[in-house]
């Protein structure tokens, strides 16, 4: 039990609806991260994703269950457990340094201007955003934004950082710097984080686990992917792995058919002992390798050019 | 572009003014004199009767008029002649002792109805009765139980302009955006932390739009209020200038009220720009 720095334990979330029923969003989801580990979770919309981050943050409350971190359940939201908002959230009346700052009076009540500030300008400076401490948000472009977001989630030195689709609303570019940075930062600070992503490539560069969720309502955790990849992989060679093309289809062929099918076929599913999936590796589930895969599905890849 | 848009809106309302000017010079010009009457019946009967001066004062008797009131309008001649400037003392002073009321009450109210479902819910039956009365239909009761007739002028202010700001406090705090609220919340601020720092400054220019709302009727009520609660301010002014049959002091209360009008809107309109925020 103590490798499991957060534990879900079977939580569920229901709402009423007018005909005095309810709508299960989902029920009995177990789910556990280890110190340290980079967690993503992959589902289609709708299946509870974003409630499972809100009642990890302490922002919704399960209908059923309870979530420990660090051996203690928790209670609501607290200062142990930032998150980074998918619209950012930055308050539009403070500066960045001001957004920054809040957090950092927020969980250090009594440090004075000077601390507060000296402290902020670290984590401003840490993301990159040297510079533009004076500037409103109003004036920063999405991923500026979204690095004030994490800079003021950083400030309060969490155990946990949860991410809910945290750049979604960026563009591929500025998403894949980011990506950089949340990767180097959580691998220098050893940050445990439980992100949202709908993105696969985003969830392979950047986790240790994947979680895979089947189709709401009445979702559950399917599998947890293991991501074979070295812990030092980088995002211009990650194609070029070889395990690469094997999680990525396992990923997509789980999110194309398999969230749908699910429920249906696999009848002895325990919520409580989810299977663990390691891609490529000699226990792996799934029957094909990257290479072979890959050209057996796409027979017309193979075929010598005739257009130039 | 803007200085020449500027330019030509200037030119056109100068040129509109003048015609206006013009218009009113011409339609208030003294007619002949038509008839011939024996010297005590035209001294009775006065200039309008003997000369054919039109009854409604021209421009430049306004004019005239005006500067005399500029040159001096902090005179005191008694009760029924004090100069422009302390009736409208008085009225600004009532205007802003009973919008102050309004503010102290309206504003921590709002909060309240915005911030609790529970407060919104119990009050709503009472603002939706309290907030259509004329403020005027409370004259005779205020008299009757403050039994002081400036008091009640001030009461009177209070109610009108409580309205606006007490509903668009309570909009402004329950429309703060939920991910600001959210914030706060995984950041372990307080309620009264919360309330200062994240939803005032979220609410404040809907609040200060109310309150610019509150002021523009404040001061379109003190005048009628004024009118009836009678002694001093420019509501008075108007009235006893209207039993002296003074048309002209009429036009300059009215063009003064007009002014005044315009400068508090003005001075909310930049404390709303102060608060204002781009998103």
């Amino acid at each position: 039990m103590t490798d499991k720095f957060i534990s879900i334990e079977g939580i569920a979330r229901r709402y009423p609806d007018a005909g005095g029923g309810g709508t299960t969003i989902f029920e009995n989801l177990w789910l556990s991260m280890k110190r340290g580990e980079f967690g993503c979770v992959i589902g289609h919309s709708g299946c509870g994703k974003t409630t499972v981050l809100n009642i990890l943050a302490g922002l919704d409350e399960p209908s059923e269950g309870a979530v420990i971190v660090d051996g203690q359940a928790i209670e609501g939201t607290s200062l142990d457990r930032a998150v980074i908002f998918q619209s950012h959230a930055l308050l539009p009346w403070r500066t960045v340094l001001g957004n920054v700052a809040y957090a950092v009076t927020s969980k250090w009540r009594n440090w004075d201007r000077v601390k507060v500030k000296a402290h902020a300008q670290k984590f401003i400076d840490l993301v990159g955003l040297t510079g533009s401490e004076h500037k409103r948000p109003s004036e920063l472009s999405g991923g500026m934004k979204q690095r004030v977001g994490i800079a003021r989630a950083l400030s309060i030195t969490p155990k946990i950082m949860l991410m809910d689709e945290p750049f979604s609303a960026l563009d591929a570019l500025t998403r894949g710097t980011l990506q950089d940075e949340v990767r180097r930062i959580c691998l220098e600070t050893g940050q445990t984080a439980f992100m949202i992503t709908h993105d696969v490539d985003e969830a392979i560069y950047l986790a240790d686990k994947i979680f895979l969720m089947t189709n709401g309502p009445g979702a559950v955790l399917a599998e947890i992917v293991e991501n074979p990849l070295p812990k030092d992989r980088g995002r211009i060679d990650l194609h070029r792995h070889p395990l690469y093309y094997a999680v990525r289809n396992h990923i997509v062929d789980f999110l194309v058919s398999r969230s749908k099918t699910f429920a249906a076929t696999v009848t002895d599913h325990d919520p409580r002992n989810v299977p663990v999936v390691r891609p490529g590796k000699p226990e792996l589930i799934v029957t094909s390798t990257g290479e072979d895969f890959t050209e057996a599905s796409w027979p017309g890849l193979a075929r010598p050019s005739t257009s130039s | 572009m803007t200085a020449s848009l500027r330019i030509r809106a200037a030119v056109v309302s100068i040129a509109l003014f003048a015609a206006f000017l013009g218009i009113w010079h011409l339609a208030t010009r003294p007619t002949a004199a038509t008839t011939t009457m024996s010297p005590e019946y035209a001294k009775l009967m006065g200039l309008t009767a003997t000369q054919g001066k039109s009854a409604m004062p021209g421009p430049l008797d306004v004019g005239a008029k005006l500067w005399e009131h500029l040159r001096q309008p902090f005179y005191d001649n008694g009760p029924n002649d004090k100069g422009l400037g302390i009736q409208l003392g008085y009225s600004i002073a009532r205007v802003g002792l009973g919008y102050l009321l309004a503010v102290i009450v309206a504003i921590p109210l709002g909060f309240l109805i915005g911030m609790s479902p529970l407060i919104s819910k119990a009050l709503d039956p009472f603002i939706q009765v309290l907030k259509p009365i004329s403020p005027l239909a409370w004259m005779p009761l205020a008299l009757y139980t403050i039994k002081d007739s400036s008091i009640s002028a001030i009461f009177v202010i209070f109610i009108c302009s409580v309205w606006p700001m007490l509903l668009n406090t309570a909009f402004g705090v329950a429309a703060v955006r939920k991910e600001w609220i959210n914030v706060a919340r995984t950041l372990e601020v307080g309620t009264v932390r919360r309330a200062f720092t994240v939803i005032l400054p979220a609410a404040a220019p809907t609040i200060l739009t109310g309150m610019r709302i509150s002021i523009g009727i404040a001061w379109l009520v003190i005048v009628a209020a004024e009118m009836l609660v009678g002694g001093t301010g420019i509501g008075y002014f108007v009235w006893n200038e209207w039993n002296n049959l003074s048309i002209t002091n009429v036009i300059i209360a009215i063009l003064m009220i007009g002014i005044v009008g315009m400068l508090l809107d003005q001075i909310l309109a930049r404390f709303t720009r102060m608060v204002t925020f781009p998103e």
